[in-house]
């Protein structure tokens, strides 16, 4: 089988090799096609079905979808961003999203997405669901009403002898992220941040951190998300 | 042709929002040309008079009275206005709706928390105060709501750019770094 072929991402031809998948083809040609879950560096999973494109017709998820020859892939297109709206709505209203007393807010991927989606309010009703914070652990906060479950912190965080400082029980809607008190309690500075930043939203807080960035210089202030894989073009 | 009328009010919110909208600075002044204002704390007007063009709502509904005020705003408003985070998803109120009942909220606030002192035990009880609501409501979950406004507070150009869009009969298309959730 030929090893370079083109597949088309909202009319563009683009170069694409077997074993890639689609979403890294668009990033590297400077197409933005969002994510929630997937985090450079660890294994896709495609658990938040953000990144749903449309291939040959049908909706797959660009981060686990390797290409192959004759696909064309609607991304751009209002149904695909209708879709995701959707997606991030369901979010909003599944956990309890207060931005205002969130210290992620400004740094939040799923705000971020709400704001380039222009989410002005989800169209489904908020369910209040209860859920607590842990905030047991000397260096880090779990607020587990701003967990939307996408285990990059279980899937990516490890001491520095190895060890997963994350782990998530239950399963289902009960599902829950767990930290591993014994451990976190001796993690550096720098690690208690690693773990802030890999959380998409604002349930993995450093403590001792607060509202360090003023308003206006925050990640996404002033640009959407998405925005850094145009430029790359 | 006689000037649109505005009324605002603020439910479950603490005022920001409508600090906010004295933050649009001398633009104030053209406002005051562009619109009058019926029922509204900025001009102390306690009851509708007139029917009004547009009705801003501050605050979701936590209490019997939030409820009424809303009724009351959507029966006299063509268009309703959720402006800020409480009126949008409950905000800072709301966060007692994950709370086990209001009889636990009251107690926390009223006689448990360490910095109470209440020897009697007394909860708030007078007939003058409005029955507090099971859970916080965002408007939209009352009442049919027109345009939401985000923020906490929403940004004074927002809330401009939106008035200015609504007054001109245009659609609001909010400015990226005017619409915020914080």
């Amino acid at each position: 089988m030929k090893d370079k072929f083109k597949i088309i991402i909202d009319g563009k031809e683009l170069p694409a090799r077997h074993g890639q998948t689609i979403l890294e083809i668009a990033n590297n040609n400077g197409i933005y096609i969002p994510t929630l879950c997937n985090f450079e560096g660890l294994k896709p999973q495609a658990s938040c079905r953000i990144c749903s494109v449309k291939v040959n017709g049908r909706p797959m998820t660009a981060c686990t979808t390797t290409v192959s020859p004759g696909m064309e892939i609607e991304n751009d297109t209002p149904e695909m961003n209708e879709l995701r709206k959707i997606i991030v709505e369901t979010m909003f209203v599944t956990g309890n999203h207060f931005c205002p007393s969130c210290e992620k807010s400004g740094n939040c991927e799923l705000q971020a997405l709400a704001y380039r989606f222009k989410m002005d309010v989800p169209r489904f009703p908020y369910s209040f669901s209860k859920r607590d914070i842990d905030a047991s652990n000397p260096k880090i906060m779990i607020d587990h009403n701003r967990c939307i479950k996408c285990k990059r912190c279980a899937r990516g965080i490890k001491t520095d002898d190895g060890k997963d400082l994350f782990a998530f029980k239950n399963r289902g809607e009960k599902i829950e992220i767990s930290i591993d008190n014994e451990l976190a309690k001796n993690i550096s500075d720098e690690k208690a941040q690693e773990a802030m930043d890999i959380c998409p939203v604002g349930a993995i807080i450093k403590k001792e951190r607060g509202f360090i960035d003023p308003i206006g210089t925050r990640k996404y202030d002033n640009k959407p998300i998405g925005s850094k894989v145009k430029e790359v073009q | 042709m006689s000037k649109p009328i505005v009324a605002t009010t603020a439910l479950a919110g603490c005022f920001g929002c409508h600090m906010s909208l004295l933050d649009i600075d001398d633009r104030i002044l053209q406002l005051v040309e562009l619109v009058d204002f019926n029922k509204s704390p900025i001009n102390d007007i306690k009851t509708f008079t007139k029917k009004c063009d547009i009705g801003i709502i501050e605050g979701g509904v936590a209490n019997t009275e939030n409820y009424k005020v809303l009724k009351e705003f959507r029966k006299n408003c063509k268009i309703l206005i959720s402006l800020g985070e409480c009126a949008i998803m409950g905000g800072l109120p709301a966060m007692r709706n994950g709370k086990d009942s209001i009889e636990s909220c009251l107690k926390e606030a009223y006689q448990d928390s360490p910095s109470t002192i209440n020897k009697n035990n007394i909860m708030p009880n007078d007939e003058e105060l409005p029955m507090i609501l099971d859970k916080v409501y965002p408007c939209h979950e009352v009442v049919k709501i027109d345009y939401f406004l985000p923020g906490c507070p929403p940004r004074a150009d927002l809330i401009w750019d939106a008035l200015v869009a609504l007054l001109n009969g245009k659609e609001i298309d909010p400015e990226y770094k005017t619409y915020k959730f914080d």
